[in-house]
């Protein structure tokens, strides 16, 4: 059983909480040992997140190593970009193209980062770059909340197991009234990739 | 059956299939969600108390009388606890006490980084450390059979990266065990719990006895273990320092300890016996080093990890392949990759958008005033560009140091602020001594109805218990009043014209006098207004409103823009614009 190893990563409220439990109880599902680290800093709202969610045989450290990330979840352009030196030579980097000014580009005191600079830094390791417009798929799903399940649909392609563990675990962790939103925002995720 | 826990839900469901009936905390980063899923099962009594000693003699009155008791707090909650916590030692206890501390190395979410492991020496108890969470619910039931069969508290030792990092744990299939079928009498016996000095004094060699039969239950206990490996190297380690030890060195030899304080002596000889180097390998202070070089065995530790910070997997390997303990990786950064990374702009903590504690302070950044502060979400008052805040220590500081500048006398006028839950806490006494020894401090509580910072617990303001009851709450202007306080305001921060008129008047005041800023914690009620928006024709581009550090308030290329899924339209900005171009339909 080969070792997973993934970091999601974004800005407070954005909904990396709900992905990285989904991931972790997939891994779980697929009868992988699972571990999951979370960082939250201080703020409720609106500073970095992280999680590191790792899949094995037997999983010891719940945080990742340098240079072991083999799938980097971006919820935000510049928190992305913030990876490279984790990311596995030639893994993967799915990252959603929406950009959340931090405090000091709003006070024009600091520039963010074009998109061209954010991929050029995960490809010094990456080997692929997916970009996805997450945040107008949700938008046009009519509920800006799902922006992570998208993503995870996108991983799920990558990453394998069944779909309907993938779902049943999705559906597991979602409020009952939201279950048919976040299916078809999962599907929509997997049929980006697809086509 | 196995579920994903979390450290802290873990210990949670340890202490209820061990039978443990009376749980209290305060709440603490990243201690908070322990008592918080103790609360949910069924038949047990879980309780926020105003402050980590209430929680510590509440959990010690209930191992009095016999019942099995967990109290929770984070590492610098045993600072408040800590006078409870030596007479508890010296008494013992009648049913099993576990206090959780829950430590923070690296500062995730604290104004330090003790190790509190030297309170298991310094205290002279027990203390266990688990490594993941299906350890964390073992090793609490363990803790109480050690409490009841050693007469004395035990400590559980968690850290950040164990209480809020989750694996899975085993589910049982059995229920705790019954509650007697009639309450027992209360055990009488004065020379046992009336710790005065002719008592005490007969207290205090049975401790030393205890911590001699301790340590020899130590060399026995499945709590440490011996993981024979390869090779000359041999690790001791405890915890999530065990964890990425294991991974950076698979084939060294491994003294896996449970048990932290006090150390299984013979075990660490055949261990040292066994192996040619010894490596510790612990976060914070040398504790196990230092204890195990007095025992004359000769290892590395500090020499080679360092004493501030939390390690990770990498700074392991990267530390030992340093010290040439390991092969020195092949990983370079690229000079340019580095600098690109360390040029991306930071994202510090801020006040959530529509917190009204953004209004005061930009009252009182206007005002000039210095500000004695304390720890909640309103620390974030000192951040840029608000920068409004001067002191934060610990909690309820802020009232006897505003006491003590005001005594020392500077030319700057000065207020102390504090929170509501932090008031509770600990912020009575010093308000008290004020009043006592007559200084005009004013005190200003941002009452947002909540243990906001920690994710928003009930408190004795809010009217509601951790379990969901209605209860008394304390209401904190009649409180200020009957304590003496004639001088008392109530506002709303989001008015800031009228909160600069209040403050202006008891500045001028030479009463000691309080103000109460209050307005709910809108993630809290979840209020959101309608948001307003930037008229680009009007902006005039000056900047006042981003000196607000409001998320959505966003530098244009000629003017600002607010963006409407993060703002919360508390209306603020709207109040700052000079030129009213921030308007609302």
């Amino acid at each position: 059983m080969k070792k997973i190893d993934f970091i999601l990563t974004g800005v407070g409220g954005q909904g990396t909480i709900l992905a990285s439990n989904v991931l972790t109880e997939v891994g779980l599902a697929l009868g992988y040992d699972v571990k999951k680290a979370e960082v939250l800093g201080m703020s409720q709202r609106g500073g970095t997140v992280e999680s590191h969610v790792r899949w094995g045989e037997k999983v010891y450290s719940p945080l990742i190593e340098q240079g072991e990330v083999d799938y980097l979840l971006g919820f935000e352009m510049l928190e992305a970009g913030r990876w490279p030196l984790y990311i596995k030579k030639g893994a993967m980097a799915i990252v959603n193209r929406y950009r959340i000014p931090p405090p000091a580009v709003n006070l024009g005191k600091a520039k963010y980062p074009r998109e061209e600079e954010v991929e050029s830094l995960l490809k010094t390791a990456a080997g692929r770059v997916l970009w996805i417009d997450a945040m107008k798929i949700a938008g046009d799903l009519g509920n800006p909340a799902v922006v992570g399940v998208i993503l995870l649909g996108v991983l799920s392609l990558q990453v394998g197991g069944a779909l309907d563990t993938w779902l049943e675990v999705v559906k597991r962790l979602v409020p009952a009234k939201y279950q048919e939103l976040n299916e078809k925002a999962f599907l929509t995720g997997r049929e980006i990739v697809a086509a | 059956m196995k579920k994903l826990m979390t450290g802290n839900e873990a210990i949670a469901y340890g202490a209820y299939l061990a039978g443990v009936r009376v749980g209290a905390a305060y709440p603490g980063t990243p201690s908070t969600e322990i008592m918080e899923s103790f609360a949910k099962y069924p038949g047990v009594s879980s309780e926020w108390a105003p402050n980590e000693k209430v929680a510590l003699d509440v959990g010690t009155g209930a191992a009095y009388a016999g019942t099995r008791a967990l109290v929770a707090m984070k590492h610098v909650g045993v600072n408040v606890a800590a006078d409870s916590l030596f007479y508890g030692v010296y008494t013992g206890l009648k049913g099993g006490l576990v206090i959780v501390t829950a430590d923070d190395p690296d500062m995730h979410s604290s104004q330090n980084e003790q190790d509190n492991r030297n309170y298991a020496r310094f205290a002279k108890l027990p203390m266990l450390e688990p490594a993941d969470s299906e350890e964390a619910k073992q090793f609490v039931g363990l803790a109480l059979d050690m409490s009841e069969k050693f007469d004395t508290p035990v400590m559980l030792r968690s850290v950040t990266r164990l209480s809020h990092s989750s694996s899975p744990v085993e589910m049982s299939a059995a229920a705790p065990p019954p509650l007697p079928a009639e309450p027992p009498l209360y055990d009488r016996n004065i020379p046992k719990y009336v710790m005065v000095p002719a008592y005490a004094r007969q207290r205090h060699p049975v401790i030393e006895e205890r911590l001699k039969k301790l340590a020899a239950y130590a060399d026995s206990s499945p709590l440490n273990r011996l993981e024979p490996g390869n090779g000359s190297l041999g690790i001791i380690a405890a915890g999530v320092a065990y964890q990425y030890a294991r991974e950076v060195f698979p084939e060294a030899t491994f003294l896996k300890l449970g048990m932290v304080y006090p150390l299984p002596a013979k075990l660490i000889r055949e261990f040292a016996a066994r192996v040619q180097t010894i490596l510790v390998v612990e976060e914070l202070d040398p504790f196990f080093e230092e204890q195990i070089r007095l025992m004359g065995i000769d290892v590395r530790g500090k020499d080679v990890f360092p004493v501030t910070g939390e390690l990770t997997p990498g700074l392991v390997r990267r530390y030992a392949a340093e010290a040439g303990l390991l092969e020195e990786t092949d990983e370079t950064t690229e000079v340019t990759t580095a600098a690109a990374l360390a040029a991306l702009p930071i994202r510090p903590p801020m006040l959530c958008p529509g917190c009204g504690h953004r209004g005061l302070f930009h009252v009182l950044r206007e005002a000039g005033v210095v500000v004695l502060g304390d720890i909640g979400c309103y620390t974030l008052g000192a951040a840029p560009p608000l920068s409004a805040l001067h002191t934060c220590g610990c909690m309820g500081a802020s009232i006897g140091v505003a006491h003590g500048v005001a005594r020392a006398g500077v030319k700057d006028r000065t207020v102390a602020v504090i929170g509501d839950s932090t008031f509770f806490h600990s912020g009575i006494h010093p308000l008290i001594n004020v009043l006592y020894n007559n200084s005009s401090v004013t005190t200003i509580i941002t009452d947002n109805s909540v243990t906001a910072m920690t994710g928003h617990q009930q408190h004795p303001g809010t009217g509601i218990t951790l379990q969901g009851q209605q209860t008394k709450a304390v209401q904190l202007e009649k409180f200020v009043r009957s304590i003496g306080y004639e001088k008392v305001d109530v506002c709303d921060p989001y008015d800031m014209d009228n909160l600069a008129e209040v403050l202006t008047g008891h500045l001028k005041s030479e009463q000691p006098s309080v103000i109460i800023a209050a307005r709910p914690c809108v993630l809290h009620i979840r209020e959101k207004n309608k948001p307003p928006f930037v008229d680009p024709d009007e902006c005039t581009d000056c900047g006042t409103c981003l000196e607000l550090g409001c998320p959505p308030l966003m530098q244009e290329e000629d003017h600002v823009s607010i963006d409407p899924l993060l703002c919360n339209g508390c209306g603020i900005c709207m109040q700052v614009c000079p030129v009213g171009a921030i308007i609302r339909e």
